[in-house]
């Protein structure tokens, strides 16, 4: 799925970056960056609460399809500076990080 | 910077200290490289994760520093040289989940404790030499595999 049709169905924010990269590494969540730069699948949707500029450098490095920010936490210029640059795909939802992953998963055919 | 020396490529990157909105771009750089270079993905990803925990830990523990990196066409070797603290007990340093790093630093989500374990997992070879109250040179290769 792209993450386009994902935030359409959602109602998810795009905040920055190429809406049709294609979801295809399943969903993984965590908030340490240093445990998601090792483990996050490349093409996965991350969802953490972390919207700040490493977030985006771990993002790209682990190339996932996108960073969803959970909880409407801030996204500042600094880290859309850094998605632009690293090329992230950033989207964003006021649900908590554990139901953006069920209703992605429900979405995703995941359960 | 680039050069060439025999049949390897040569750069350096100086990493500033103490600035997180920074931290992150020698790896980025590199991994454009490598990128450009047309190497399989598992091999740019080991290596890209290698050295972003290492230019994150110049960051945090030892006010920046610098890192080399040289290509050919069997492997890459980074080489990270900072004049910091230096490194009490290394294999402590090496557990998992073990980390000096200050509050500030975890509430950026570093700190985990996952640095050099994770330049572990995904480098082939890791060599680290340090001095206590001189600095750390840590040296990562990864290996080109087609």
């Amino acid at each position: 799925m792209r993450v386009n049709d994902l935030c359409e169905k959602l109602g998810w924010e795009l905040v920055h970056g190429d809406g049709e990269r294609e979801i295809t590494g399943g969903i993984y969540c965590c908030d340490l960056l240093s445990i998601v730069m090792g483990r996050a699948p490349s093409d996965s949707l991350w969802i953490t609460v972390m919207g700040n500029v490493n977030a985006m450098a771990v993002a790209a490095l682990a190339d996932t399809a996108c960073v969803a920010v959970a909880e409407n936490m801030l996204i500042d210029d600094e880290a859309i500076a850094g998605a632009k640059k690293g090329n992230v795909t950033v989207i964003r939802t006021g649900l908590p990080v554990f139901e953006s992953a069920m209703a992605a998963a429900r979405l995703l055919g995941l359960n | 910077m680039s050069d060439m020396s025999g049949n390897s490529l040569h750069y350096h990157y100086i990493v500033p200290g103490d600035d997180f909105t920074q931290a992150g771009a020698a790896s980025s750089a590199v991994k454009q490289i490598l990128k450009q270079l047309g190497l399989n993905p598992q091999t740019i990803r080991k290596m890209s994760i290698s050295l972003y925990e290492g230019e994150i830990n110049m960051v945090i523990h030892a006010g920046g520093g610098e890192i080399d990196v040289d290509i050919d066409d069997k492997k890459i070797v980074a080489v990270l040289t900072d004049y910091g603290p230096g490194i009490e007990d290394v294999d402590l340093a090496m557990q998992a989940g073990w980390s000096t790093a200050s509050e500030q630093v975890r509430g950026l989500g570093f700190g985990a404790g996952m640095g050099l374990p994770n330049m572990k997992k995904y480098s082939d070879e890791l060599i680290i030499n340090t001095t206590v109250g001189a600095g750390t040179k840590v040296t990562i290769v990864v290996n080109i595999e087609n």
